[in-house]
């Protein structure tokens, strides 16, 4: 590799991606695929009193076989947000490691952050160029939130696969168990949750989608594989551990069996 | 038709050597050397803003004295190199050695081959881990290299600071220690350079990822004080 000088006619800029075409390098599309490609189905971000709780499921699926048990769909963008996805699991996870250097390569060549909402037209950028892709049917739809600094609050921001992308107030969810965990969501928000609540709503959500959606994970207690669960706040992004999002399944898990799997009018 | 002036090969890379060396004496001098949590870089520089010593990579810095609008720009190349390189293959896969080569190809080429030489001097400092030492690698105008494992001095005035901070350095010393003695070093007999006339950051062990971290002035003041 040589060392990347361009003169001051085609600097490509702050931007990571207009380096990476600069330089030569192409999304390749894929011909004729062979089989099916492996999917990834339920995330949901919900607002609370210190931010943003956001939180995927575990499983990838191909066609009717399940690919992949222990799958990552919750991943930090920076150190202030964070983006789950939805859609065929290659090029989702690709477009996240993507997204992840150009917000770091922006912030070491021009010395600053983007701002949140600078964050969320990268992504949708990257989504848009996506598209012809997408119309193959290798749709990629991912979830974007984070906390903003400026703003001192948690925001949330939905896509969806042209692009477009909308500012949800309090929470939004994605996959094909996405409806069923939305209207979860729906019934137990209220403005300021603490913490401890809201991850016990974003659980419950990915429990009743994991019950009503086949492409969805529930937790695996016998392999002990458990959604991912992270915040991010004024701190920063931070994944649950790992033992308290297996606790809160547990809690979960043991007042449905009381009910012997009736929901009980219980919303948390 | 008129014919250009011969002028020998010996005195045209004396002549641009002497541009060089001026240009970069006319800055002010940095000071880069380990202590037991990582690497310490220190600049004078009076700006908040125009940056000496940047961000390359998790465990990768660069610094620069000289020209700043040349530097800079080597500065963000070496960004650019990195980040392609880490999404390329993996972020374990950049360091610091084939960075300085690349540098130096560079500095030497435009050195030879350009009207001007680019009047900066360069570091690159990487974090050791695991497989790979701490190193500082030293890039001079023309595309000189070398390595050190404990210091490095760059700058007009760099053999003076190099003899005073030769004296003073201490191996596994901490943090405020060595920020005493490059500071003292950078600012020579006679004078006290204080927490708002340096640039100073840190390639700190600890973190998980990005150890490159700046120390603001109020850190700076406080690791300063006796």
């Amino acid at each position: 590799m040589a060392l990347p000088m361009f003169d001051a006619t085609n600097d490509p800029g702050p931007s990571f991606t207009a380096l990476l075409q600069a330089e030569g390098f192409e999304a390749v599309a894929p011909g004729d695929l062979p089989g099916s490609i492996p999917h990834a189905t339920t995330v949901v971000a919900l607002r609370y009193a210190d931010g943003v709780v956001m939180a995927g499921d575990r499983r990838a699926t191909a066609g009717h076989a399940i690919a992949h048990r222990a799958m990552e769909k919750v991943f930090p963008a920076d150190r202030y947000s964070a983006v789950a996805i939805a859609g065929s699991a290659g090029m989702a996870v690709e477009m996240v490691r993507l997204f992840q250097v150009q917000l770091e390569h922006y912030e070491k060549v021009e010395g600053v952050t983007l701002s949140l909402e600078g964050k969320a037209n990268q992504l949708a950028q990257m989504v848009r160029s996506h598209l012809p892709l997408a119309m193959q049917g290798f749709v990629v739809v991912p979830l974007f939130c984070g906390f903003d600094l400026a703003r001192q609050t948690g925001r949330i921001f939905g896509y969806d696969a042209t692009g477009g992308h909308y500012e949800e107030s309090d929470f939004q969810t994605n996959g094909s168990g996405g409806p069923d965990a939305r209207t979860t969501i729906k019934l137990g928000y209220r403005d300021g949750l603490t913490r401890a609540e809201a991850i016990e709503l974003a659980v419950l959500a990915l429990y009743e989608a994991a019950d009503a959606d086949a492409g969805t994970g529930g937790p695996d207690v016998v392999r002990g594989i458990y959604p991912i669960v992270a915040t991010v706040t004024v701190d920063g992004y931070t994944q649950v551990e790992e033992i308290e999002v297996a606790e809160r399944f547990g809690a979960v898990i043991e007042r449905r069996r009381e009910l012997r799997g009736d929901a009980g009018g219980a919303l948390r | 038709m008129s014919m250009p002036f011969y002028a020998p090969p010996e005195q045209v890379m004396k002549d641009r050597a002497e541009y060089a060396q001026k240009g970069i004496a006319r800055g002010r001098s940095l000071v880069a050397c380990v202590y037991d949590g990582g690497v310490l870089l220190v600049a004078e520089n009076p700006s908040k803003t125009l940056h000496k010593i940047s961000e390359i990579y998790d465990r990768i810095a660069f610094a620069g004295v000289g020209k700043y609008n040349e530097y800079d720009q080597l500065r963000v190349a070496g960004v650019r190199h990195a980040d392609t390189k880490g999404f390329a293959y993996s972020r374990e896969d950049v360091d610091a050695r084939s960075l300085a080569n690349l540098y130096a190809q560079y500095l030497g080429n435009v050195f030879t081959h350009e009207m001007k030489p680019l009047e900066v001097e360069i570091l690159v400092a990487e974090l050791g881990s695991g497989t790979r030492p701490t190193q500082l690698f030293h890039v001079a105008y023309e595309g000189t290299i070398t390595d050190e494992d404990r210091f490095a001095v760059l700058g007009g005035e760099a053999e003076t600071i190099l003899d005073a901070f030769s004296g003073l350095f201490v191996d596994g010393w901490d943090l405020a220690a060595a920020l005493k003695a490059t500071t003292a070093a950078l600012a020579g007999p006679g004078r006290v350079l204080g927490a708002d006339s340096i640039e100073c950051a840190v390639l700190a062990e600890g973190a998980t990822r990005r150890t490159f971290r700046r120390l603001g002035d109020a850190e700076l003041t406080d690791l300063l004080v006796d």
